[in-house]
């Protein structure tokens, strides 16, 4: 095990995939001569060279139509588009093309294809570039959908969406590319479409994923020094959603809090609370509640922009709301 | 080309025609749903385009896509199949109308979201060339999806990449109802490549042979690593955009000079004035069609539909 950062994590997680795969190659606006804006591609150009880190035009629907293309080729893209805000100016690929072809033309075309993308707010870039639109994406059948929270799984979920045979989109966080934690040597596979007890307790579930995994485990390490045990379920994939860690957490806790940086109107708390009202009602003993970013767009000014945010306190508010 | 390639193109035009002939009928019986967008008056665009094509080449297209579908080789059969949603459909009954494909015969679809295709052409291009096969890819559309973002995208990274793209605009003069010239800044669409400082050129999309002729020399520049090239084909729908178009944007009068010069038309007197086919040879051939047509409808009705559980088959591919 080795303590490394995140960027160096999913950095490390697509030059082993390149070095395995001739296949693999990323394409992007600046991930080549730039080094990637977050620079995950550095030193990718130099090594790899021109073919397979390719710097594209500013054009969202060309990065991710063309990424489409050549993975019907059989080829295996890993497109980036710098943050996910500019995935909207992509969203036809994404929604109507990427998600669609498999299904729509009888299993015939295969699109091994991975998005990789920047989510979150609070880094006072205003309302455009601020978003955490995740849930949207995972709307749609056809697209898999995963965000880590740990460098561990990011690298392992990485290699897993490389080598599926399926369009995934990865969704990374802004502020967590330096979050430093332990990570296994050598290859390994985090499986998509499996949620995972990050943290057990007895007392309350707490159901995350992403920056909120950061967040909500300071929240539970408070609360732990006034004896509340919180158990927390890091989602990590949000299409497939694997409840079976939230419902087994769920049945033992009798409360939940699910907390997300998104906005909550048909959100991700929105589903996981509906899916636990549906599946396990019978063990709830108490409303649960959703912790989400205020329903503004969000703003430049570095209070505002906090306040809008989903913080420590919020959920630490929220779940003793819960006991 | 010799005797039986010539009459094999004149085959595949006349097919193309009395297929959407029958499926106009088919849904006016209430046997096809949706939308169905007839090629009729547009067959000899694709007929010429996609015999200059080698094997290896990928053919990608817009919704209007039944005859693209037949010149690649998917039989009336699985076309008709496909219109009834059968399962022997070549989309298995879970495309439609604007959703065949067969990647076998290199037929990558049957694209409905205007334009969208384009930027997935340039990344099959791309494909190709990344792992250094001799192939190229043709991608069709209208007139109408030059307006969109997404040919500016991807007629830009082609060039930008020198990808192996030939791209096809079929100028048939509307984008649904809306004239070339009410929504289009230069009604000469292959102008549109300039600033992309793409060569470029114009052909009458209702003559067969002028038409495979400037496929062939388009290819030729495409094939030789020189990067992308855009072809117009002038061209003309007799039928409405799509079954029920109250066709108010248009004049009969319009579409009758049209048919005066009507590709299928063009083409039999070509090959009577050159030997090739005697005007009694021709009738043959379109009775043959006929009688394919009429036995692919019988398979397309007997056909079985796709099983229930097949809503749930191909969401994803990983096990």
């Amino acid at each position: 095990m080795a303590r490394i950062t995140m960027r160096e994590a999913i950095s490390k997680a697509l030059w082993e995939e390149m070095e395995r795969d001739p296949n693999v190659f990323i394409l992007g606006e600046e991930v080549g001569v730039w080094g990637g804006s977050y620079a995950i591609t550095k030193g990718f150009f130099d090594h790899f060279g021109e073919e397979r880190v390719r710097d594209t035009p500013i054009a969202e629907a060309a990065i991710v139509g063309a990424a489409i293309g050549a993975a019907l080729t059989g080829l295996r893209p890993v497109a980036e588009l710098m943050t996910i805000n500019f995935a909207f100016a992509a969203m036809d690929h994404i929604v109507n093309e990427a998600a669609k072809l498999h299904y729509m033309f009888n299993g015939q075309f295969v699109l091994p294809l991975v998005i990789r993308t920047v989510s979150g707010g609070g880094r006072q870039l205003g309302a455009t570039h601020s978003q955490t639109p995740d849930a949207i994406f995972a709307h749609f059948p056809g697209l898999k959908v995963v965000s880590p929270g740990t460098p561990e799984d990011a690298k392992g979920l990485l290699k897993s969406a490389i080598r599926s045979q399926d369009p995934v989109l990865f969704i990374e966080h802004a502020t967590l590319y330096q979050v430093r934690g332990e990570v296994p040597e050598g290859d390994y596979l985090t499986p998509i479409g499996k949620s995972k007890v990050q943290r057990p307790g007895r007392d309350v579930t707490i159901v995350t994923y992403s920056k909120m995994l950061e967040v909500s485990t300071r929240a539970a390490e408070q609360l732990a020094q006034e004896g509340i045990e919180a158990e927390i379920v890091d989602l990590r994939s949000l299409r497939p959603l694997d409840m079976s860690p939230v419902l087994a957490s769920f049945k033992k806790t009798n409360r939940a809090v699910i907390v997300e940086e998104g906005w909550g109107s048909f959100g991700v708390g929105s589903e996981v609370a509906a899916r636990i009202y549906e599946q396990a009602f019978d063990y709830v003993d108490a409303p649960i509640r959703r912790v989400a970013q205020k329903e503004v767009p969000l703003p430049y000014n570095r209070a505002l922009e906090q306040s809008a945010l989903p913080q420590v306190e919020d959920v630490i508010a929220a779940v003793k709301e819960v006991l | 080309m010799q005797k039986a390639e010539y009459l094999e193109l004149y085959h595949q035009m006349v097919l193309i025609r009395l297929v959407e002939e029958k499926a106009a009928q088919l849904y006016q019986q209430d046997k096809i749903g949706g939308f169905l967008h007839l090629y009729i008056g547009q067959e000899a665009v694709s007929t010429g385009l996609i015999s200059a094509r080698q094997p290896q080449d990928r053919i990608i297209t817009a919704y209007r896509d039944h005859g693209v579908a037949i010149n690649c080789g998917i039989s009336a059969k699985e076309v008709l199949a496909e219109l009834l949603g059968k399962a022997t459909g070549c989309s298995g009954g879970k495309g439609g109308s604007m959703h065949m494909a067969d990647v076998e015969k290199n037929f990558w679809g049957g694209h409905a979201i205007v334009g969208a295709h384009l930027p997935i052409a340039a990344g099959l291009a791309l494909g190709d060339t990344y792992q250094k096969k001799d192939a190229i890819t043709v991608c069709m559309f209208g007139d109408g999806a030059t307006n969109i973002g997404f040919f500016h995208e991807a007629l830009n990274l082609s060039k930008v990449w020198k990808l192996p793209v030939l791209w096809v605009c079929e100028n048939n003069q509307y984008g649904m109802g809306t004239a070339v010239e009410r929504a289009s800044a230069v009604s000469e669409i292959r102008q549109k490549a300039l600033g992309y400082d793409m060569l470029n050129s114009r052909v009458d999309g209702m003559d067969l042979m002028a038409v495979r002729q400037a496929a062939q020399e388009a290819m030729a520049h495409v094939r030789s690593g020189q990067g992308p090239y855009l072809l117009e084909a002038i061209t003309y729908r007799y039928r409405g955009h799509s079954m029920g178009d109250p066709e108010r944007y248009r004049k009969a009068d319009e579409v009758r000079r049209w048919q005066e010069n009507d590709p299928i038309g063009i083409y039999r007197a070509y090959l009577t004035k050159k030997r090739l086919a005697t005007k009694a040879e021709l009738d043959r051939l379109d009775k043959q069609v006929g009688a394919e047509v009429l036995e692919a409808t019988q398979f397309a009705e007997a056909s079985p539909e796709p099983a229930p559980e097949a809503l749930y088959e191909h969401i994803y591919a990983d096990n």
